[in-house]
């Protein structure tokens, strides 16, 4: 805010080159040639590789949800021999000044034979290459007697939906720089973000180098979303280059890069149906899917569509249930996680479903939902499938409740007169409302270590990560809390591989639950040397000393002597008389473990106005209700909250990445990747609740990071329905203006 | 390589003598050879507002500027905002109304901000709106951000 921050482009080191990436112009083609003897004659340029440069190096591996039959779908940090989409790395030009490796990549001259390209998911398979298909896996997730269900039905909703393909796009693009400590041995990289440890591990495995002789640094982070931190060719470049140059490498993306090679996401068409009874009780659904992977399989591999396939079924009870997801491959940028990844898909699928259903079954959508809630007597509600490795246990939750809470906020029956009577008056206004389950927390562990400096400063290493959402604040509080110091004298590190060994870093919501309660726990181990030792000198027992500002006192009194933290911390230096044969520093290490994750839920409710003539979606009211358990931070909740909407709203109404016939982007630049300003989006309500905290840690916490998005599509879509006044007029996002029109021409042509 | 020529920059008030080549954009001057990061880059199309810096006081897209257009004229960055190690009203509201969670937009914002403050300090809620739009946060949903800007343009008619 002052100029301070140390983003990735702010680091540079003396003699540094510059990366420059020069991306294949064709969507599928084959490489017969690459000339890079012009560009390689420019002074100023190093060294110039292609794909043999770096065949040595394997292709980048998963961090998640690997299944069988994707590996071979991996992408190597070069293409080699055959390019799959528009922007894929081709050759790397490395050149000691930013505008001479730009002008050298221009150079570069590429032969490639250009084949036909496969753009839709949906169509059948085509060859990946010579003996493999574009389908390199189908997940299936199930239970009951589905088509049991479909034959005792009363009746069948059937619905083909589909989800644009859009992403994070965060506003600082990526960058990374490598540098080589020949005379340590040590290989470094900044601009590390997310999952420093887990690409710690990958680069060493990747360049054949010890993990304990690869450092990466998080510096700050310009917005994560998903999409930054994951392991990209360009970062595994950087690294080889600084290796194999002898100098500081460094690359920084161009926002044109960005759109088309940083990870895509959402890309799905739902074929779903559900059974149900006369009431409109679910009795079973079924839902093939087709999941548009782009052209190869990245870091995330089949996390998307496996936990679209799980969370498809939100807060409802569903007693049958079947899921195939295909995964295909498509000449176009390879997909991975935006924020709430899977969720925003399956949210959009089942709440357009519930809507379906309470028109089939003559109620109205709130009834619908109602009627199918899990209840919260239920709780825990297990359900007979997992994702991400972890079974679906709903820890806690009431729903029903939080759905009457948020419509009493609103303000629903009034609201509902009030637009009968805009209606009556012709304009298109309509409200609609979206339930959902989020996950958050997943473990397997997380670890900190604190340590009082003799000063009395508190330093919390931790190996989670920082990607803009206000880590450092969250378990600086839960430390000051529980270790009873001032938040001001708390300075959190993270994100750096050589302060901490191991770390899973900021993803999945994970890192307030499980970070947050590891903190905690080291937190108790230091108060309690502290605490020890104190009552040692001042002769009484632990039981009787509290910490207030980092003084420790008897609780009984108000005045009396007292011992800072500072003073404990000194006497126990190596060094100290007093120590005895404690060991030496005030510090301690929390680990938290958790072998499944908890689920938070939410309900959104969407006020909006259609603009006949320009196709226009107004959102004129928006509500986000979300149950979080506990919030630690509520002004950081609601932040997130509001981010989440945003973004939400972008996916919903604006944001779509699009291809020409020859799987040609159409969306390269922020002229024409519309992300909403601050015209688009309106004010936001916010309800943050606490009725149902998790039971599966003391302070009940759970994520808070992506309920904000999640049902964004879902409500909207059924705001849009009522506005119109015809259930299921919305099939697929996002709503631009012109499909918004294309909509009003089929539903309403008699009103244009 | 072209060639080079010799400009000076006058970045908050320090005369910055650097020599750039034509094609060199004014934001790459400011953070690469005149050393002053705060100004970030988030297009390079005058689309975001990352790069924006106050020239004359009109706020500018230095990405879109070529660092010999603003030979000699006075240029504000995000550094010069706080003065005396005291921030700036409009640095103060948005950490106060938590306008910020990354922080890559906010240095375009205020900026942006500031030059719109100072010139237009009466400044209706609607038409701040209207100029806040033109830049882009991925972050913050916006809100947090106009409450910080009419929060401080509170306070800066008030002082
Ligand atoms: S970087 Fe200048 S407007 Fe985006
Ligand atoms: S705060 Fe991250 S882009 Fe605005």
């Amino acid at each position: 805010m002052t100029g301070k921050g140390m983003f990735a482009a702010d680091v540079s080191f003396p003699r540094q080159l510059h990366m420059r990436i020069v991306r294949s112009p064709f969507a599928h083609g084959l490489i017969r040639s690459i000339d890079t003897q012009t560009a390689s004659a420019l002074p100023g340029v190093v060294a110039i590789w292609t794909g043999d440069d770096v065949a040595d190096i394997p292709p980048i591996d998963f961090r998640l949800t690997r299944i069988e039959g994707l590996e071979s779908y991996r992408q190597h940090v070069l293409a080699q021999n055959r390019v799959r989409y528009v922007g894929e790395p081709v050759a790397a030009v490395f050149a000691t000044d930013a505008y001479v490796a730009e002008d050298a990549a221009d150079l570069v001259d590429l032969e490639i034979e250009e084949l036909p390209v496969t753009l839709d998911a949906s169509d059948a398979p085509t060859e990946f290459e010579p003996g493999r298909l574009t389908e390199p896996a189908v997940i299936r997730k199930g239970y009951g007697d589905v088509d049991g269900a479909f034959g005792a039905a009363h009746a069948v909703v059937e619905l083909d939906l589909s989800i644009g393909r859009h992403s994070g796009v965060p506003m600082e693009t990526r960058g990374a720089i490598g540098r080589y400590d020949a005379a340590r041995d040590i290989l470094e990289m900044y601009g590390a973000a997310k999952v420093p440890h887990w690409n710690r591990d990958q680069l060493a495995r990747m360049l054949g180098r010890d993990r304990t002789a690869m450092h990466l640094h998080e510096g700050h982070v310009g917005g994560g979303f998903g999409i930054r931190g994951e392991l990209y060719p360009e970062d595994v470049l950087v690294c080889a280059a600084a290796l194999r140059l002898g100098r500081p490498v460094k690359w920084i993306e161009d926002r044109r890069e960005h759109l088309i090679a940083a990870n895509h996401s959402r890309q799905q068409c739902h074929h779903v149906r559900a059974a149900i009874d006369v009431e409109g009780r679910i009795l079973g659904i079924e839902n093939e899917f087709f999941h548009d992977q782009g052209a190869y399989v990245r870091t995330h591999a089949a996390t998307v569509p496996d936990l679209a396939a799980a969370m498809l079924l939100g807060p409802y009870r569903i007693p049958n249930y079947r899921a195939v997801g295909h995964i295909r491959l498509t000449n176009k940028t390879p997909a991975g996680t935006y924020r709430a990844p899977g969720r925003f898909e399956s949210t959009f699928v089942r709440e357009r479903l519930m809507d379906a259903i309470a028109a089939r079954a003559g109620i109205t959508p709130v009834e619908a939902r109602r009627r199918n809630l899990i209840a919260s007597a239920e709780m825990p509600y297990k359900r007979p499938i997992d994702t991400l490795g972890t079974e679906v246990v709903l820890d806690s939750g009431e729903y029903a409740g939080l759905l009457d809470k948020a419509l009493k906020r609103i303000g629903w029956t009034t609201l509902q007169d009030e637009l009968k009577s805009r209606r009556a008056k012709g304009e298109l206004v309509g409200a609609g409302l979206g339930i959902f389950v989020e996950k958050s927390g997943l473990g397997p562990f997380d670890n900190v270590k604190i340590t009082v400096d003799p000063g009395g400063a508190v330093e919390i290493v931790t190996g989670a990560a920082s990607v803009g959402q206000g880590v450092e604040t969250v378990i600086a509080q839960i430390c000051a809390d529980t270790l009873g110091v001032d938040f001001d004298r708390i300075r959190v590190i993270h994100g750096q591989t050589d302060r901490i060994d191991e770390g899973l870093g900021a993803f999945a919501s994970r890192v307030t639950v499980m970070t947050g309660e590891a903190t905690r726990l080291g937190a108790l181990k230091v108060r309690q040397k502290a605490t020890e030792m104190a009552a040692e000198l001042l002769q009484c027992t632990v039981d009787e000393l509290g910490i207030v500002n980092g003084e420790i006192r008897k609780t009984a009194k108000a005045s009396g002597p007292s011992i800072s933290l500072a003073e404990i911390a000194r006497h126990l230096l190596p060094t100290s008389k007093t120590r005895g044969s404690r060991e030496p520093g005030l510090t301690g290490e929390g680990w938290f473990f958790s072998n499944h994750m908890n689920y938070p839920y939410g309900v959104h409710v969407a006020v909006v106005s259609l603009d006949r003539e320009t196709g226009h979606v107004a959102v004129e009211r928006y509500l986000v209700a979300y149950d979080i358990g506990r919030a630690v931070n509520p002004m950081l909740v609601e932040g997130q909250i509001a981010g989440g909407f945003a973004q939400g709203l972008g996916g919903t109404l604006f944001e779509e990445f699009t291809y020409d016939e020859r799987g040609e982007p159409m969306n390269v630049t922020f002229a024409d990747y519309l992300m909403p300003t601050a015209r688009e989006v309106p004010a936001l309500d916010v309800l943050i609740c606490e009725d149902a905290p998790s039971p599966l840690n003391p302070l009940g916490l759970k994520g808070a990071g992506e309920g904000g998005t999640n049902a964004v599509g879902a409500a909207i879509a059924s705001a849009i329905d009522d506005a119109l006044g015809v259930p299921g007029a919305v099939t697929q996002l996002p709503v631009t203006p012109q499909r918004m029109r294309d909509i009003l021409d089929r539903v309403l042509p008699e009103k244009r | 390589m072209t060639k080079k020529t010799d400009v000076t920059l006058n970045i908050n008030g320090q005369t910055h003598n650097v020599s750039v080549e034509p094609r060199r954009t004014l934001a790459d001057a400011i953070r690469e050879d005149c050393g002053q990061t705060g100004t970030h880059i988030g297009c390079e199309h005058g689309v975001c507002g990352a790069c924006t810096v106050l020239i004359e006081g009109v706020p500018a897209r230095s990405c879109l500027m070529f660092a010999v257009q603003a030979d000699g004229k006075a240029i504000r960055t995000v550094e010069g905002l706080a003065e005396g190690g005291k921030l700036h009203p409009l640095q103060q509201a948005f950490m106060d109304c938590h306008g910020l969670q990354c922080g890559f937009c906010t240095p375009g914002f205020l900026m942006l901000a500031t030059g719109v403050l100072e010139r237009e300090p009466d400044i209706s809620d609607e038409d701040l709106v209207d100029v806040l739009s033109s830049n882009l946060c991925r972050c913050t949903g916006y809100q947090n951000i106009i409450k910080a800007v009419r929060m401080a343009a509170e306070q800066m008619r008030s002082s």
